[in-house]
């Protein structure tokens, strides 16, 4: 009884987990499904929120920099598009590999010459501390809150994806660019638009990390192997791929650090492996033609 | 990945071949003037993680051993000979040992300074007791360093392990935490960790404690939810962290997240880590070797010139590194030499160095631990918090002024050293 009552907890905590990988392998697959770029500097722009929350909460408070921070983050992610992604787009995936992960170095480096490489103190906002009790279960309110707009930032992705007309020159690019060309469509704004709402997403997530992990100039690195993981597991192309292996992710990591810690690391890695021995598209992975 | 080191690399060769050609030059024509040049630089090798959980200390660590080699050559040098301080980051124990390799057989470093990892410093230690360079441990804190591991060219400028247990065991002692008591621990899974903990429970059971759990946490672990949720369930007296680097931070942050009520204590420590968890977040009760309040002359001037430099005080890492430059230049200074095996008689010899603390420290020849005070500090409630890096009240130096200057370090028995070579 007692150890499901742990259990139940962790499995909030776990989801909570998986919805930060959410938010960041959502974008790493949309701009590799669209744009053929396997962004390596996405936990780049994670980390950038959350510097960016800190310079910003003093003047607007958590709840406007959890706004600001990413519309930011945004802008430098479409600056990032301009001058640096559109050549690569189609090209070697090696080429945009090296030039992002030079990016990651770079970016990493910069937030360690302005603020240090010390984390910085950040803490919950007051009215979202403490505990709820639901019962017999004790969960974090905070993270119930982040947990909820989550949901609602992902919802928005959703709409945009399925329900405009924008989501569906995007899903048709993702298939088949040729054929969007073909019809007279240039891709470029929409690739910009995606790079854009992509590293947002990933700001959004390290705004909501900022007040209960260490806030420094690594913390992108931290995740973005997890972030990887996520979409690989979930399948390129597939929106409902990586929610769905978001969660798993989230939860089996959560779990196993109730079980036995040393593994928990690993222990994503050894569900990535067993997916794609059984599955090598992943979960819900859809076939895309330029990259088969 | 040596970042900042890259560009004075290129000129320190530079600068080296032209150097090695004119006392090449000078040897042929007068070999007795060799010996005593004394324009060429005292080379010292500084190794410490840059990068990874232990970065943010690391880069406390060179800032601070970079303000010791400034002060040093504005002082006009050791003998009239410039200090120069290499800088590397030491990432692993294998990347360490190299490195240290490198500083001893290419730069031809009088001594090396550094690093944070007890593994690390174990392979350092290793290269240094082959090349009969001294190695100055300024942030590993295992007992086995000082005990099974000890090496005759590796001296400990930081505290053993036991050390930290029992300035904060007296603490926590007075404040009944201990009689009686059951204790959760989370400890840090690698070397550092497990030393710590076994020499905790050593502390503990002798004072008649229990340990409710003991949970061995990854150095990679971010997230402590599962942890703490475990904690709330088994209502311990005490949760004692036993953490390392930034796992401190996220640890403290969330335990501040749950509210739960169960004071907090830890063993090993970094005053870093809790400006990083900042006011509300930090608490509990810490051992900490050194920190920027404390009231003595160099203590001050250290802090006025640090902060000066770099816009933020020093931290207890600042301090170990800083002290490891100015007791090498020291060394070097008293015995007019930069050979291994004299600066290592100087060292055994007991001479005492001001390190910024009440009374003067000196290395026990037995087992190379400097012995100097340590602090208990204790974090102060948000509310009385008055500005960012004053988030603790301290207890005074310990050792009290009346008691023996060994009293915490590790006893023949605790730790038995044999040093060889």
């Amino acid at each position: 009884m007692l150890l499901l009552t742990l259990a139940v907890e962790q499995v909030v905590n776990g989801l909570f987990l998986g919805a930060i990988y959410l938010l960041i392998a959502l974008g790493l697959s949309l701009i590799f499904s669209l744009g053929g770029i396997v962004n390596l500097a996405h936990g780049a722009f994670y980390a950038i929120g959350a510097y960016l929350t800190i310079v910003l909460s003093p003047h607007l408070g958590f709840g406007g920099s959890i706004v600001a921070a990413p519309v930011l983050v945004a802008v430098i992610g479409l600056l990032v598009e301009r001058f640096l992604f559109r050549r690569f787009y189609r090209a070697d995936p090696i080429l945009s590999l090296l030039l992002t992960f030079g990016l990651a170095m770079v970016a990493e480096q910069a937030l360690r010459m302005v603020f240090g490489a010390p984390p910085l103190p950040y803490a919950i906002p007051q009215a979202l501390r403490g505990q709820i009790f639901v019962g017999d279960f004790v969960l974090s309110r905070y993270r119930l809150t982040i947990l909820a707009a989550v949901v609602v930032a992902v919802a928005g992705v959703w709409v945009l994806l399925q329900r405009t007309t924008f989501g569906r020159v995007v899903r048709a690019g993702v298939q088949n660019p040729d054929m969007v060309a073909a019809l007279g469509i240039s891709l470029k704004p929409y690739m910009a638009t995606v790079v854009g709402l992509s590293v947002g997403l990933a700001a959004l997530a390290g705004v909501m990390l900022a007040p209960i992990s260490g806030v420094h100039p690594a913390m992108g690195a931290e995740v973005l192997t997890g972030a990887f993981v996520v979409v690989v597991i979930g399948g390129l192309g597939s929106f409902w791929g990586v929610v769905l292996a978001a969660l798993i992710v989230g939860v089996v990591r959560g779990l196993m650090v109730l079980v036995y810690p040393g593994f928990a690391e690993a222990a994503i890695y050894a569900l990535m492996a067993f997916i794609l021995l059984v599955r090598p598209r992943g979960l819900l992975g859809e076939r895309i033609l330029r990259f088969e | 990945m040596t970042q900042g080191s890259i560009p004075t690399r290129h000129l320190h060769t530079r600068r080296h071949l032209l150097q090695g050609g004119l006392a090449a030059g000078a040897a042929l024509a007068m070999p007795g003037l060799v010996r005593a040049q004394s324009g060429q630089p005292i080379r010292i090798g500084h190794l410490t993680p840059r990068t990874g959980f232990l970065g943010p200390l690391g880069e406390y660590a060179v800032m601070a051993a970079q303000l010791a080699a400034e002060e040093i050559n504005a002082a006009g040098g050791i003998d009239g000979r410039k200090v120069e301080l290499l800088t590397e980051d030491s990432v692993n124990p294998q990347t360490a040992s190299s490195k240290a390799e490198r500083y001893v057989e290419r730069d031809k470093v009088a001594a090396i300074v550094g690093e944070i990892s007890s593994a690390s410093a174990l392979a350092i230690g290793q290269v240094a007791q082959r090349g009969k360079t001294i190695f100055l441990n300024t942030g590993a804190n295992s007992d086995a360093l000082r005990g099974q591991d000890c090496k005759r060219y590796m001296f400990h400028v930081e505290g053993a392990n036991s050390m930290y247990v029992k300035a904060v065991g007296r603490s926590l002692t007075e404040g009944g935490l201990v009689k009686g008591k059951r204790w959760y621990s989370l400890t840090a899974d690698y070397a550092f960790g497990h030393d710590l903990l076994r020499v905790a429970k050593g502390f503990m059971q002798g004072q008649g404690g229990t340990f409710a759990a003991d949970e061995l946490v990854p150095t990679d672990a971010t997230d402590f939810s599962a942890y703490l949720i475990k904690i709330r369930q088994a209502k311990p007296d005490l949760v004692i962290s036993n953490l390392a680097g930034n796992q401190i931070t996220n640890f403290l942050k969330q335990y501040a997240e749950y509210g739960l009520p169960f004071p907090v204590a830890g063993f090993g420590f970094d005053t870093a880590l809790a400006w990083g968890a900042g006011p509300g977040n930090f608490a509990g009760t810490w051992p900490c070797l050194w920190h920027h309040k404390v009231d003595t002359p160099s203590a001050k001037a250290f802090v006025v010139a640090f902060t000066k430099k770099y816009g933020k005080p020093p931290e207890n890492q600042a301090w170990g590194d800083y002290n490891a430059v100015k007791i090498v230049a020291k060394a070097m200074a008293d015995t007019k030499s930069t050979e291994g095996p004299k600066l290592v008689s100087y060292l055994e010899g007991g001479a005492k160095f001001d390190v910024q603390k009440p009374r003067p420290g000196y290395f026990r020849a037995r087992d190379h631990q400097l012995i100097s005070e340590m602090y208990a500090i204790t974090a102060l409630p948000a509310d009385k918090v008055k500005d960012k890096w004053d988030l603790f009240t301290s207890t005074p130096a310990i050792p009290a002024p009346n008691e023996d200057m060994e009293v915490l370090a590790p006893t023949a028995e605790e730790a038995a050293c044999k040093l060889e070579g």
